[in-house]
């Protein structure tokens, strides 16, 4: 960012020239390069469906900015911490939808870093392009928090691994191509250390994708079921019984932008300006004391939080390690997200109670009350999942103790 | 994107940190704050030789040009040790709106005083009724052919018990809640008229209440231009924000830390306490809100010396402050058990600073409210 915090007469938070002229360019590109279809569904507050979401990344893609957090060598693009920070920043302000980040985010560091040379070359460059869209076989019924608990079997039989068990809160499966798995190869032992990190085709016989409903109405998760599924074993991601070294890893590795500050900025940006000019149907709420301070208590929140982003980023840029303070990123993060959802359940008011999903993906319905109150409560009940996914911010303070503060 | 510290501040954070480990332990603490004065004399002049006594002044002034980041560095290890000398008080204050607002002669002799160690400022602003509402003052000051008399009362003026002069903040003209018509007096307290009422202070510093009955004022005791001190009077109370809460977080970190020191020895059904994740849990609350407190004051801090939306961002910081503050001390007292209500210990006379700090120039819902106020007229 090209400041130096404490420096006696520099003090501002102020970008150098090349940051500025970057910023300008990431501006240019959400205003003016997404595909139509995407603009449309942006502009009429909709959810992407997965073309339009395809359709979103290639677009990044194109432009060589799909591998946010890809080394240059891989095809990513190598950004300095200032680079993503604004990035992330400009994308939220043009409310461009969220990378997925299954594929892009998360099993693609483990096979560039993990995986060997015709991994990374079958792999990466549909990963990069969108081409192929991949889901997470972290979780199952009876391994939550316990991740390490995992049941899923691969038993070696010749060239390939017998796979069967159940996978469980499978975000987006339904749509997946391929799967990343924690398996367990060995039974004896640390539970981690019988834990293998494996690559599975979605296509393959005997895996069955069944939906979960969540509180939305809509289906966002799923069971995958896995019978005696056969896997090729150079579909295993750097050594046997290393999975859970390479899991961790990718869970410290992906940092940047956990605690969504730069959407919730956004978030709450809208929501003063609703407050100064009421939207049809909404009520003037400036009025109210109490909803007020709640506002401005989320800002206050969101703002240290901004900071403690900032902090970790610029520990990040300066080759150190992050610092404590990233262990609070997901927590934090995850109750401000929350605290704006109950802003906006309360901004929607009466309109809060009709239930008309139609409105999520459609823009040509009839509205119900103010244009954002159809999905105010269904994004609320949704995201109460922010809170648990991820490890619980339960498991999070668990965490702290243990790591940070050696209890 | 670097937030290290420069050289200067990591030399001031460095020397202040071993002040506080080899001459501030907290029996020596007690110590001071129970004598006479409230601190200890030889600290104040040690004071001066460290060079923290001119530390945000200009250079032509004697001063070493620092700005509130520096003061910030500073002030977070001074809060470590709970310290009672009167620098909040003489130098963030005092010294802050002399530089600000008075005329160059006074700057040079005053400020010459105060970098040398041989004068104490404190600052009277606020009063009973407007409390931390500096436009609403009652105290006036009205011209005769000798000078301005001053009449009224200031409320609790921190360190006014051992202050060489006084600067005060009195109505020259216009209605109780203009902005404009207010000005700044330098009053020597033995001065005629001039009553003391001093008292310690529940976190074990020292402050007064001073009524003011007729007091000449000479004019050329009058500090800088008339009519004209509330904005700068604002930005040293902005600045003092900063200072405090920078305070707030070094004893922040201490309670922290004392406390999840504690937890690892205390043993209760035959294992530490730390081990209980109840306890554990809040502990990593403790964390969290001290971490985001630190950079909330980054941020206050940067907004402020920058003048980039002071007065809002004075505001933010002292809301995270004034929460954060409650949450980590009264938690480090909850955890103590039984010692952390005992005088003996030092973690119930932090508690009681952090607790004292959220009062001090606008409280957690003084500030909430003035924001909604105006979100509310935008």
């Amino acid at each position: 960012m090209g400041f130096t915090l404490f420096m006696v007469n520099n003090t501002n938070i102020d970008f150098s020239e090349s940051e500025k002229i970057f910023r300008l360019e990431v501006r240019f590109f959400f205003q003016n390069e997404l595909p139509k279809k995407v603009r449309f569904a942006i502009d009429n507050g909709l959810r992407l469906s997965k073309e339009e979401q395809v359709l979103y990344q290639q677009a990044l893609a194109t432009k060589g900015w799909a591998g946010t957090n890809w080394p240059v060598e891989h095809g990513g693009t190598g950004w300095s911490a200032t680079q993503k920070y604004i990035f992330y920043n400009e994308s939220a302000k043009a409310k461009a939808p969220r990378i997925v980040p299954f594929g892009l985010s998360m099993v693609a560091p483990v096979i560039y870093s993990y995986g060997n040379k015709e991994q990374q070359e079958r792999f990466l460059p549909d990963i990069l392009s969108s081409k192929v869209w991949w889901c997470q076989g972290y979780s199952e019924p009876n391994a939550g928090s316990d991740l390490a608990g995992i049941k899923t079997k691969a038993i070696r039989d010749g060239d390939d691994y017998i796979v069967s068990g159940v996978k469980t809160w499978t975000t987006l499966g339904h749509y997946a191509d391929w799967i990343f798995c924690l398996v367990r190869t060995q039974d004896t032992g640390k539970k981690q250390e019988g834990i293998s990190f494996l690559l599975i085709d979605m296509n393959s016989t005997g895996v069955t994708v069944k939906p979960i409903i969540t509180l939305d109405g809509r289906r966002e998760v799923n069971e995958v079921f896995f019978e005696d599924v056969r896997v090729p074993t150079n579909n295993l991601i750097g050594e046997e019984g290393k999975g859970w070294t390479y899991a961790k890893v990718l869970l410290t590795h992906e940092r940047t932008n956990i605690a969504g500050v730069a959407v919730s900025k956004q978030r709450l940006s809208s929501i003063y300006e609703m407050l100064s000019i009421p939207p049809v149907g909404m009520a003037d709420l400036r009025k109210n004391n109490v909803f007020m301070s709640r506002v401005l208590a989320t800002e206050v929140e969101l703002k240290a939080l901004e900071y403690t982003e900032l902090r970790v980023l610029s520990s990040v840029s300066t080759g150190k390690a992050p610092g404590p303070e990233s262990s609070i990123l997901k927590i934090k993060g995850t109750e401000v997200q929350q605290a704006l959802d109950e802003l906006y359940v309360e901004m929607a008011g009466i309109y809060a109670l009709p239930f008309v999903p139609q409105q999520y993906d459609n823009a040509n319905i009839d509205s119900t009350g103010p244009f954002f109150a159809a999905n105010s409560a269904p994004h609320y009940y949704n995201n109460r999942k922010v809170t648990i996914y991820g490890g619980t911010n339960e498991i999070q303070k668990n965490i702290i103790a243990k790591q940070v503060l050696g209890l | 994107m670097d937030f290290a510290l420069n050289d200067i501040q990591q030399m001031l954070q460095d020397s202040a940190a071993k002040f506080i480990q080899n001459d501030y332990d907290f029996e020596t603490r007690q110590g001071f704050a129970q004598c006479d004065v409230g601190f200890n004399p030889d600290n104040w002049s040690l004071f001066a030789e460290l060079g923290w006594l001119a530390l945000p002044f200009a250079e032509c002034y004697g001063g070493l040009d620092g700005n509130i980041l520096d003061l910030m560095v500073l002030q977070t290890e001074l809060g470590k040790g709970l310290i009672t000398e009167p620098y909040l008080a003489s130098v963030v204050l005092g010294g802050n709106i002399v530089q600000r607002h008075g005329n160059e002669a006074q700057k040079t002799t005053i400020l010459e005083g105060l970098i040398a160690g041989k004068l104490k400022l404190a600052l009277a602003a606020q009063e009973a009724r407007s409390q931390n509402d500096i436009s609403t003052i009652s105290t006036t000051a009205n011209k005769t052919d000798n000078g301005y008399l001053l009449h009224g009362h200031k409320s609790v003026v921190v360190g006014a018990n051992c202050a060489d002069k006084i600067i005060v903040l009195a109505r020259t003209s216009g209605n109780s809640s203009d902005k404009k018509g207010l000005s700044l007096f330098i009053v020597d307290p033995k001065q005629a008229g001039i009553t003391l009422n001093a008292y310690v202070t529940n976190d074990g510093n020292q402050a007064a209440d001073i009524t003011f009955k007729n007091v000449l004022v000479s004019f050329d005791d009058v500090l800088g231009d008339i009519d004209t001190a509330f904005d700068n009077v604002k930005k040293v109370l902005n600045d003092a924000i900063v200072a405090i809460s920078a305070e707030a977080v070094g004893v922040m970190e201490k309670l922290l830390n004392a406390t999840v020191e504690y937890c690892k020895v205390r043993k209760q059904f035959d294992q530490p306490i730390g081990k209980f994740q109840v306890l554990q849990h809040r502990m990593a609350d403790m964390f969290m809100e001290c971490e985001q407190s630190k950079s909330m004051l980054y941020y206050g801090a940067i907004a402020i010396n920058s003048d980039d939306d002071a007065d809002k961002a004075a505001s933010l910081l002292k809301i995270k402050i004034g929460t954060a503050g409650r949450l980590v001390g009264q938690a480090a007292v909850q955890l103590h058990g039984g010692m952390g209500v005992t005088d003996e210990l030092d973690v119930g006379h932090f508690f009681k600073r952090i607790t004292m700090i959220n009062t001090l120039f606008g409280s957690h819902d003084e500030h909430l409210d003035n924001l909604v106020k105006q979100q509310q007229v935008a």
